[in-house]
C-alpha cells in the first residue's frame, strides 16, 4: 500500500514542472532562481565577449593597458606638472593610474551594458533567456581588461618602489562596489536605451561629465569637508578614493565615503533591476 | 495517457501600431511631453493598437505534431513567440510542461569572428543546451553538419550554405520535449531543406511534441496530423490536416477567370464523385465525376467543357466533348477518367455547357459554372518532398540503376540514397537529380 502510493508520488514528482506564461505584472519580478539556472549561458556570453575582443583587435591586450596609460600621461602632464594638483605625496603616475584603473573598467562596463540590449536585439527577438544576463556579461567580461591593466600597475609600483600594505586586502571590496555601480546604472541606461534609442548618443557625454564629478583627476580632499557626504552620493567617489587608499596605503581610509556610496549603490541597483525587469517583459516588441 | 503539454486559455497579444517598425527617441518623448498640454486628444485611441492574437484557446497533447497555417500577419509567429517566452501575452495565459526549444531562425547566436567549433558551443548554449550536453553531442553535430575540416576556421570564411548546415546541425541536436519551429525550412538550398525535413520527420516519430509553422502545405501534410488555421489572430479552424488545409486553400483561392454568369437560368446543380462526395481519395484508380444538370430545353449538338484549376490558378487539365445531346429536365453528365493523379490539395472545376455547337461553331452558351464545392484531393504526396519540386501530378516512381546499357541490376531506391542523402526517407525522382548530376 505504502509502496504503491510512494510510487505514485515519485511519478508525480517526475513530471516536468508547469511553466505559466502570463501577462506581465505591475512590477517586474526578480528571477534569481532563473538567473542561476542560466549561469552556463552567462558563462558562454562572457567567454564570447572576451574571445571576440581579443581576437578582433590586432593589438589585443595592449589596448587594455594603452587606454588608461595614455590618459595617465596626459593627466600627469596637465593636472600634475602644470596645475600642481596635490597628490598626497604619491608620484603623479601612481596617483592617476590607481584612479584610472577602476574608472576605465567602470566606463567600459557601463557603456557595454547600456548598449547590450540594442546590440543583441536579433538574439532577443529569436530566443528566450533571462535578459539580465546581457548587462551582467559586460560587467563580468570587463574584468579581464581590468586584470591586464592591473599588471601594468604592479609594474609601476615596482618601478616607483612602493610597497603595498595590508590595506590592499580591501581592494576586492572596492572592485565589487565598482562592479555593482556599473551594473546598477547600466541596468537603468540599457532599459532606457532599448526604449529610447538616442540614449546611446547621450552616453559619452554622461561618462565624461561623470569622470570630472569623480576624484580621478584630483583628490577628494580638495573639496570642503562639509560637502563630503554629498560627494559620496556619487558611488564612484568612494570606489576611486578606495582604490588609491588600498593600493598605496597612503592617506586616510575613505570610511564615510564608502558607507554612503554603498548605500547609494544598493538603491540604484535594486531600482535598476526592477526597472530593467519591467522593460524586459516587452523588450522583444520594442527593440 | 497523453496529457496536454501546452494549454492555452484566452490568450491575447496586443501591439502598438508602428511599435515594431520605428524606434522612439527620447527627444520625441520630451517634445511630446511639452506639447501635450496644448493638444486636445491626450489619450491614445483604441485604433492605435493591433491585436496580433485574440482569445486563442488550445490544448496540445504530448507527442502531437501540430501545424500552424495562415496568411502573413495572422499571428502564427506571435503565438510561437509567446509560447517560447520571447514576448509576454497581454491577456490570458499559456501553460507549458517540459523543456521548450524554439527554432525561430537558423543560426541564432552565431558570431562571424568565432570558429566553427566555438560557434557550436555558443549557439548550443543560447538555444538552451548545457555544456555537458553539447560535449556529448559534439561529434554527432559535426558529423551531421559535414564541415569537419573547417571546425577551426572563423565562421566568416564559411560559405552561407556551410553556415546553414552547421546551424541546423546544432539545432537538430537540441533535444527538448517541446519543439517550436517557425518557417526555418524555407531558407537554404534544396539539399539543406531536404535534410531538415528528414530530421523533422525523425523527430516527429519520437514522442516529442512539435508545433510547426509553414507555408508549404505538402510539408504540413507530411508532418502533421493536426492543423490549426490562424486568421486575424484567432483560430479559424482546427482539425485533421486534409480538412483544414482544404478549407484554407479554398479560402485563399480566387475563382478562375471566365466564370461569368450568362444570366440564363442555372443548368448545373451539383457535382460529386460517384458516391464519394467531393473528395478524391485515390488518384490512381478509375474515377467518375457526376454533374447534375437541369436544362429547361433539350440540348442538341452541344458542347460540354470541364476544366480543372489548381490553387495557383494554373489550368491542370481540360476536356471538351462535342455533339452532346441532353433532354430537358433533371439529368446527369458523367465524366469517367482512368486516373486523376493530382497532388493533394484543393482544385476548382469549371464547367461550360453550349447548345447547338461549341464556341468556334457559333454555339450558344447556356452556363459557365464554377463547380461548388471545390474538389479536394486527399492522397499521400508521392513525388518530391519539397513543394516547389512536387509538381502538378502525383505519380509514384521507381528507379532502376543499370551498369551498362540494357543490363538491369534491379536496384531500387535504397541505392540512390547511398549517394549521401541518408536523412531523406523516401527518395524522390524530381528534376533536381538531373540538375545536380
Amino acid at each position: 500500500m505504502s509502496t504503491a502510493s510512494a510510487a505514485i508520488e515519485a511519478k508525480v514528482a517526475a513530471k516536468p514542472p508547469v511553466l505559466r506564461i502570463e501577462p506581465p505584472g505591475r512590477w517586474g519580478e526578480i528571477p534569481l532562481r532563473e538567473l542561476w539556472d542560466y549561469r552556463e549561458l552567462l558563462y558562454f556570453f562572457v567567454w564570447r565577449d572576451i574571445k571576440i575582443r581579443y581576437k578582433q583587435t590586432a593589438i589585443g591586450a595592449v589596448w587594455a593597458i594603452l587606454q588608461p596609460f595614455m590618459t595617465m600621461i596626459v593627466f600627469t602632464l596637465f593636472f600634475g606638472k602644470l596645475a600642481h594638483i596635490p597628490s598626497g605625496g604619491l608620484p603623479y603616475p601612481i596617483f592617476y593610474y590607481a584612479a584610472l584603473l577602476p574608472w576605465t573598467y567602470f566606463s567600459g562596463a557601463l557603456q557595454g551594458a547600456t548598449n547590450t540590449i540594442v546590440d543583441n536585439q536579433r538574439l532577443i527577438t529569436k530566443v528566450y533567456f533571462p535578459r539580465l544576463t546581457l548587462p551582467l556579461t559586460d560587467v563580468l567580461s570587463g574584468l579581464v581588461d581590468f586584470c591586464v591593466s592591473f599588471l601594468m600597475f604592479v609594474a609601476m609600483m615596482v618601478y616607483y618602489n612602493i610597497r603595498p600594505t595590508a590595506t590592499v586586502l580591501w581592494l576586492p571590496v572596492f572592485l565589487l562596489l565598482a562592479m555593482l555601480t556599473a551594473l546598477g546604472v547600466g541596468l537603468w541606461l540599457s532599459a532606457l536605451n532599448a526604449m529610447y534609442r538616442d540614449v546611446r548618443y547621450v552616453l559619452p557625454f554622461v561618462v565624461q561629465f561623470w569622470m570630472f564629478a569623480s576624484p580621478v583627476a584630483y583628490p577628494s580632499s580638495l573639496l570642503p569637508e562639509k560637502w563630503h557626504w554629498l560627494y559620496g552620493l556619487n558611488p564612484m567617489a568612494g570606489v576611486i578614493e578606495g582604490f588609491r587608499w588600498s593600493l598605496t596605503g597612503r592617506g586616510d581610509p575613505p570610511g564615510r565615503l564608502l558607507m554612503i556610496s554603498s548605500g547609494v549603490v544598493v538603491v540604484v541597483l535594486l531600482g535598476g533591476v526592477a526597472f530593467f525587469q519591467k522593460m524586459e517583459t516587452n523588450v522583444a516588441d520594442v527593440v | 495517457m497523453a496529457e496536454n503539454v501546452i494549454e492555452v486559455r484566452g490568450l491575447g497579444k496586443r501591439y502598438r501600431i508602428g511599435e515594431r517598425e520605428r524606434y522612439v527617441a527620447l527627444r520625441d518623448v520630451l517634445t511630446r511631453a511639452f506639447a501635450a498640454p496644448f493638444r486636445r486628444d491626450g489619450k491614445r485611441r483604441q485604433r492605435d493598437y493591433l491585436w496580433a492574437l485574440r482569445d486563442v484557446n488550445l490544448g496540445i497533447r504530448q507527442g502531437e505534431v501540430v501545424g500552424l497555417i495562415g496568411r502573413n500577419g495572422s499571428g502564427k509567429t506571435t503565438l510561437l513567440k509567446v509560447l517560447s517566452r520571447i514576448t509576454r501575452p497581454t491577456t490570458g495565459y499559456a501553460e507549458v510542461r517540459g523543456r521548450v526549444g524554439s527554432l525561430l531562425e537558423v543560426g541564432t547566436g552565431f558570431h562571424p569572428e568565432l570558429t566553427g567549433r566555438e560557434n557550436i558551443y555558443l549557439s548550443g548554449a543560447i538555444l538552451g543546451m548545457s555544456k555537458k550536453e553539447i560535449n556529448e553531442r559534439f561529434d554527432a553535430i559535426v558529423a551531421f553538419s559535414g564541415v569537419e575540416r573547417f571546425l577551426d576556421t572563423p565562421l566568416k570564411h564559411f560559405s552561407s550554405g556551410m553556415q546553414m548546415r552547421l546551424a541546423f546541425a546544432v539545432a537538430a541536436h537540441l533535444d527538448p520535449e517541446i519543439l517550436l519551429v517557425d518557417e526555418v525550412l524555407a531558407v537554404g538550398d534544396l539539399e539543406f531543406q531536404k535534410k531538415c525535413l528528414g530530421k523533422m520527420e525523425d523527430i516527429s516519430h519520437s514522442s516529442r511534441t512539435i508545433v510547426f509553422v509553414s507555408h508549404q502545405m505538402n510539408q504540413i501534410r507530411r508532418l502533421c496530423r493536426r492543423v490549426l488555421w490562424l486568421d486575424g489572430g484567432q483560430i479559424r479552424m482546427e482539425g485533421s490536416a486534409a480538412e483544414v488545409i482544404g478549407a484554407y486553400e479554398a479560402a485563399m483561392m480566387t475563382p478562375p477567370q471566365g466564370g461569368e454568369h450568362s444570366g440564363a437560368p442555372q443548368v448545373f446543380r451539383s457535382w460529386e464523385f460517384a458516391g464519394k462526395a467531393n473528395i478524391l481519395k485515390d488518384g490512381l484508380r478509375e474515377t467518375t465525376l457526376s454533374f447534375v444538370i437541369c436544362p429547361e430545353k433539350p440540348i442538341r449538338g452541344g458542347h460540354f467543357g470541364m476544366h480543372i484549376y489548381n490553387d495557383t490558378n494554373v489550368l491542370v487539365a481540360s476536356w471538351g466533348f462535342d455533339e452532346v445531346s441532353v433532354e430537358a429536365g433533371l439529368g446527369q453528365l458523367r465524366v469517367t477518367l482512368p486516373y486523376l493523379p493530382l497532388q493533394p490539395g484543393t482544385y476548382a472545376i469549371v464547367c461550360s455547357l453550349f447548345d447547338g455547337g461549341n464556341s468556334f461553331t457559333g454555339g450558344n452558351v447556356l452556363e459557365v459554372w464554377n463547380a461548388a464545392p471545390l474538389l479536394t484531393v486527399d492522397t499521400l504526396p508521392l513525388t518530391h518532398q519539397l513543394d516547389e519540386w512536387a509538381g502538378i501530378f502525383n505519380i509514384p516512381a521507381e528507379l532502376t540503376v543499370c551498369a551498362h546499357a540494357g543490363v538491369a541490376q534491379g536496384a531500387r531506391e535504397p541505392n540512390v540514397q547511398a549517394r549521401g542523402d541518408a536523412a531523406v526517407t523516401d527518395m524522390a525522382c524530381g528534376p533536381e537529380i538531373a540538375r545536380r548530376e
